[in-house]
């Protein structure tokens, strides 16, 4: 078991609330047709994204991919410009332009997200790159899920990583499923983290589900990275618990029954384990969901009092 | 101002060394570029600069393109290496999903001062996969700058002038240019991007010709001459953004145009230029616009079949004495 304390605990269960509500409320917003375009949510993942996140600092870069919401919130981007980015508004983090596959957020270090799946892992390089020239202590974090492992830029960029020794930490989402497709149905090799054993990456598979694995896993690689040591992978087993997309019917898995999902759930477990130690009791529990609550409720008030963009200001940006 | 004998690909290697003096933040980056490539374009350049900022890299094309947007994405000025267009094939998703979307779907919070210098055509006999010229798909994408020099003066010019944009910009070179002697400004001057030159004037045809097919256009302008038809050649120099109003009002004094690239004609940048042109200068136009290009097939290796396949200037005559000879019909009779 994990050497959580209960002050940590606090403030990972804090950020995994933040997201559940908020993520909980996209999807609701998706079906009432407020938020649009292809929304895939994290829900079930959301201790990669603390674990990881809640440890870096502003200047430290992360990219992620089409399922980033998760990622933003733990690196800090405030929860009202990333709800109205999601429902197409000029006050969005990315005045509306992006929409939720790509949401960035510069002054929290988020780089960029992207509907290419994998497709960011090279600039993540270059980040780190540019980094090491300055003679910066910067890291640089990579998420990706275990569907962009079988993409050949991964396999460039791992190659590429190792020969330079970036301080880049990799870190794979491998909740089993690749879009529809089982990873079996995909790819013999079983463990991402095997993929790379041959170039020499410091790397380790831990429970995603465990948040506090996660936490102290990553925090090993991250002090290394800080010394300018690298690349590394992290590779986080996790549980999808929506579909690949919102709306997606699921008729390729079987749901999970109630005590399954009991055991995957990362914020269950951490709640389990807090009241166990004695950390917290249940109505300091109650009160990260009920305060979470009230955050997206102001994020979603924010979006909605927030103007379309229109054409001109989309033509500032238009360069050529 | 002095001048100074160069080649193509010296005109190039020195803006290079002059941006990488200038500003710490210009690196290199490609497949063999510490060796100076296999035209000798980044030639010296790790001598002087280090491997640091001279990075040699395994042939990933994808990847070294995607590092070198998110190196100009956190401030440095890369000018990655494509050895040769063909292969930016492999390179396409990150250009074209990366570096020219990153500005507009950020909001403008980030930026791609990136440079991705390549070089295509044929005429080195090297096959169909050595020797395209693929510059259509560049110009169809928005946010990439595309520019084609088709001299040392403007490939130095347009170089510097790449290097200093804040977005991305290709930078598509011709191989058969690179070792010709040519007289160049020293220092050269920038060329802005998005500007055309006339290359030589004339008041009775347009040639509009991009890379090696400007001099071919000049030597079928040289031949008009000869026959009393005296043509301009005008060489955009940059296909986005494309300098319309020059091309136009060329047009609209000549009455005649003829659109020349090396490219296979179908689907081709020329295609563009003929659709932007005709509306520009409709109502001045003597004859359809006549468009040179290379057929719609492979590049050959044979060199009699490749001689064949590319176009030049009897091509680009022949394009413009049709333009000549057109006979407008009778207008049909309103039924």
């Amino acid at each position: 078991m994990s050497s959580l304390h209960a002050e940590t605990a606090a403030g990972l269960l804090a950020t995994m609330w933040r997201i559940r509500c908020f993520e909980e409320r996209v999807g609701q917003l998706k079906r009432s047709m407020q938020v649009h375009g292809l929304i895939h949510l994290s829900i079930g993942g959301e201790g990669v994204a603390a674990g990881v996140c809640t440890r870096l600092r502003d200047d430290d870069g992360v990219y992620s991919g089409h399922r980033a919401h998760g990622h933003a919130i733990a690196k800090g981007v405030p929860l009202g410009p990333l709800m109205a980015e999601l429902m197409g508004r000029s006050d969005g983090l990315c005045r509306g332009l992006g929409g939720s596959m790509h949401i960035v957020d510069t002054g929290h270090g988020l780089l960029g997200a992207t509907g290419v799946v994998g497709g960011n892992i090279p600039l993540a390089l270059g980040n780190a790159v540019a980094a090491r020239l300055r003679g910066a202590d910067e890291v640089t974090v990579v998420f990706f899920g275990d569907g962009a492992v079988q993409a050949g830029h991964f396999h460039e960029s791992v190659n590429l990583a190792a020969l330079w020794e970036l301080p880049v930490i990799l870190v794979c989402e491998n909740n089993g499923f690749a879009e529809f497709t089982p990873r079996s149905a995909h790819t013999p090799v079983e463990r991402v983290s095997d993929v790379v054993a041959p170039y020499g990456f410091e790397r380790a598979t831990v429970d995603g589900g465990d948040v506090g694995a996660v936490f102290e896993a990553f925090g090993e690689f991250l002090a290394a990275a800080r010394g300018g040591q690298g690349p590394m992978l992290l590779e986080c087993l996790t549980h999808r618990r929506r579909g690949h997309y919102e709306g997606d019917s699921e008729e390729y898995r079987d749901p999970l029954v109630d005590e399954e999902w009991a055991q995957l759930d990362p914020i269950a477990r951490l709640e389990q384990r807090a009241l166990g130690e004695s950390w917290i009791d249940q109505a300091g529990l109650d009160a990260f969901r009920s305060a979470s609550r009230v955050e997206v409720d102001a994020a979603v008030e924010f979006a909605r009092n927030s103007p379309f963009p229109t054409p001109e200001l989309a033509a500032e940006l238009v360069y050529a | 101002m002095a001048e100074a004998q160069t080649t193509f690909v010296n005109a190039i290697n020195d803006t290079l060394a002059r941006a990488m003096r200038a500003d710490e933040r210009v690196i290199v980056l490609g497949e063999d570029v510490a060796q100076g490539g296999p035209y000798t374009a980044t030639a010296g350049l790790a001598d002087e600069f280090g491997s640091e900022r001279v990075i040699n890299t395994p042939i990933s094309e994808g990847t070294v393109c995607g590092v070198a947007i998110g190196a100009a994405q956190a401030g440095l000025r890369p000018v990655v290496e494509i050895m040769y267009i063909d292969f930016l094939t492999l390179a396409l998703d990150q250009l074209v999903n990366q570096a020219a979307k990153a500005h507009y779907m950020s909001g403008g919070q980030l930026t791609v001062p990136l440079v991705l210098r390549t070089q295509g055509g044929s005429g080195s006999r090297a096959g169909a996969q050595h020797s395209q010229s693929l510059e259509a798909w560049l110009a169809h994408v928005p946010g990439l700058k595309v520019v084609m020099p088709s001299c040392a003066a403007d490939a130095a010019g347009l170089l510097q002038s790449a290097i200093a944009d804040p977005n991305p910009v290709v930078v598509v070179e011709h191989k058969s240019l690179y070792f010709r002697r040519e007289l160049v400004e020293d220092p050269p001057d920038p060329v802005p991007i998005g500007q055309a030159a006339i290359v030589r004037p004339g008041r009775e045809l347009t040639i509009i010709a991009t890379s090696r097919m400007v001099g071919e256009a000049v030597d079928a302008a040289e031949r008009l001459a000869e026959d009393g038809i005296e043509a301009e050649v005008i060489d955009p120099r940059t296909l986005v953004p494309l300098d319309i109003d020059t091309l136009g009002e060329s047009i609209r004094r000549t009455g005649r145009a003829v659109i020349a690239l090396e490219a296979v004609t179908s689907g081709g940048f020329g295609a563009e230029l003929c659709a932007r042109v005709q509306s520009a200068a409709f109502e001045c136009l003597e004859a359809p616009i006549e468009r040179v290009g290379a057929p719609f097939e492979p590049v050959p290796a044979s060199p009699p079949l490749e001689d064949a396949h590319r176009p030049g200037a009897e091509e680009i005559y022949a394009a413009a004495m049709s333009a000549f000879e057109w006979d407008k019909p009778e207008p049909v009779a309103a039924r």
